[in-house]
């Protein structure tokens, strides 16, 4: 696993946000180190893919704040955010389906608040598909990419922005066991090359394969965070989440 | 020999209708806009290029306002439309509709109800005699080469530029092109832009062939969109061949009874609609 330094890159503070009645995010509150791979779990509807929307800026924040590399991110824009070096996947795959993976990517390489030539824009394109395997798919339409495919477009695409953090959204959900190692070998490759990588995952043994610290959240509140195998073993992540004849089993 | 020339003079006024409907079909393709006072703006720019010809020459007025379409554009996305994008489908449509009629009683004001029209002299009238009963226009045969080199330069503009990309990615998904970066009230304001700017130069075409007053404008966008609904959504190259299957179903139709040109175009739209629906070249999905 890749060390990763003392520094925070991200800090979150005191967030709440609600939809309605129903609260999402009550007041969660912790740090993600530069270098550092930190896994999401928790049941569904506990505010996981709020809390990426909320870094993203997808959602607006009801209160609290978002710290990036000590600038508040509090009013920009989701593209700004993007600019500032926070890329993300979806949980559902969005390729542009029409364009071709180069395409997909390019447009990720291009469009980072400052100008980028096309020779620099295309070489970035060129190593972001590598990196995620997909050269075989290189003027292939995105839209005709099976799903492994399309998973690794949508990594290929958030690598292009050159991010500092990359936040992944259930990215190996819907995988066979075969396709799963080479996605997680992907990730490990892009965490050991520096990008800090916030992963909400449901495929526990798979996520704790690859993260240094783990979190769980529940009714938008934060119930543990630290190392996997002691998050993992908490009481209440067992009750909350887990169920009690949780084991984790085939640890890639 | 009545038949082909039908055929050819329908030929070319569909490129007239392409060039009044591209723009409407890229505004629509990119945020699904219905602009509704998209003839009215060619209607506008055609006044414009009136009003600045008399002081200067015929080129020049068409060189400073189509700029000013595109600006017009830009500015009228920003201020305007982006606000209301959010807010359904309904809001968008009727702000178009009320700049249709805010154009039209404005140039109402302006111009008069008087009938107007560019002039362009000679140019007009010159045509090429082919054989002894088929006779081509000048003005005609170059609204039809515009029109495909307008197709054609959007064509390569959206496949190979970087804002064209963008174009292409946001008129996919928004929110996708907003996390890679695309700042996509920005595109929309250069979609508008582009589109107006295409406006301007049908509706200046449109006044070298024909005389114009204030209310032309919706009989502009019927022609445009019929030629994007024949050609099929979201595709340039459909909205050209559109234009084109319009131009000679009405000069067909104005061959066997001179009243009926404009409703056979109208008889071949419902045609189209009832048996292919999709238009005749639909968007290709990459699926």
């Amino acid at each position: 696993m890749a060390t990763h330094s003392n520094e925070n890159l991200l800090s979150i503070s005191q967030i709440h946000k609600r939809f309605g009645r129903v609260v999402v995010a009550d007041g969660i509150t912790f740090d993600v180190k530069k270098g550092e791979a930190l896994g999401i779990v928790g049941p569904n509807g506990a505010g996981k893919s709020t809390l990426l929307n909320l870094i993203n800026g997808n959602e607006p924040l009801d209160s609290g704040d978002i710290i990036f590399q000590n600038e508040s991110l509090n009013s920009l824009a989701p593209a700004e955010r993007n600019h500032k070096g926070i890329a993300r996947t979806f949980q559902i795959p969005k390729p542009f389906a029409d364009m071709t993976v180069f395409e997909n990517v390019l447009v990720g390489s291009t469009f980072q608040g400052k100008r980028v030539n096309h020779k620099q824009a295309s070489e970035i394109a060129l190593e972001s598909i590598s990196r995620a395997g997909l050269e075989a798919f290189f003027n292939t339409p995105a839209g005709k990419l099976r799903l492994l495919d399309r998973k690794r477009l949508e990594l290929a695409r958030a690598l292009a922005c050159q991010p500092q953090v990359l936040l992944l959204d259930e990215i190996a959900g819907g995988l066979t066991d075969s396709e799963l190692p080479i996605l997680l070998e992907i990730i490990r490759e892009l965490n050991a090359s520096g990008v800090t990588i916030i992963w909400i995952e449901h495929i526990v043994h798979a996520l704790v394969s690859v993260v240094h610290r783990l979190m769980c959240i529940a009714g938008g509140e934060l119930i543990a965070i630290g190392k996997p195998e002691e998050v993992l073993e908490n009481s209440k992540v067992i009750e909350l989440y887990l169920g009690s004849d949780f084991e984790v089993g085939g640890v890639a | 020999m009545i038949w082909t020339n039908a055929i050819i003079q329908g030929l070319l006024t569909g490129g007239l209708y392409a060039l009044l409907a591209c723009g409407l079909s890229l505004i629509f393709g990119v945020m699904r806009i219905v602009n509704l006072s998209h003839g009215d703006f060619s209607i506008l720019a055609a006044y414009g290029v009136v009003a600045l010809a008399m002081h200067t020459n015929l080129i020049l007025a068409i060189v400073l306002v189509l700029p000013v379409m595109a600006l017009l554009g830009y500015l009228l996305q920003r201020g305007v439309l982006n606000r209301s994008l959010s807010k359904g489908a309904l809001a968008p449509l009727l702000i178009t509709f009320a700049f249709s009629i805010i154009i039209q009683n404005i140039l109402l004001q302006v111009f008069s109800s008087d009938n107007r029209s560019v002039q362009s002299g000679r140019f007009a009238s010159m045509s090429f005699k082919i054989t002894k009963n088929l006779q081509i226009g000048a003005l005609p045969l170059f609204t039809f080469i515009v029109g495909v080199l307008l197709t054609l330069g959007l064509h390569y503009f959206l496949t190979y530029s970087r804002v064209g990309r963008a174009l292409r990615a946001s008129s996919d998904d928004p929110g996708a092109a907003d996390l890679v970066g695309i700042n996509n009230k920005h595109i929309y304001g250069i979609a508008t832009a582009i589109g107006l700017f295409a406006a301007g130069i049908g509706g200046v075409l449109f006044g070298m062939r024909t005389q114009f007053a204030p209310s032309f404008g919706p009989i502009a966008l019927i022609f445009a969109f019929e030629s994007v609904i024949i050609g099929g959504l979201g595709s340039l190259w459909g909205t050209l061949i559109g234009g084109i299957v319009l131009g000679i179903g009405q000069s067909i139709g104005a061959q066997i009874q001179p009243s009926y040109g404009v409703l056979a175009g109208h008889l071949v739209f419902i045609a189209i609609l009832i048996l292919r629906p999709q238009g005749l070249m639909p968007k290709q999905k990459g699926k």
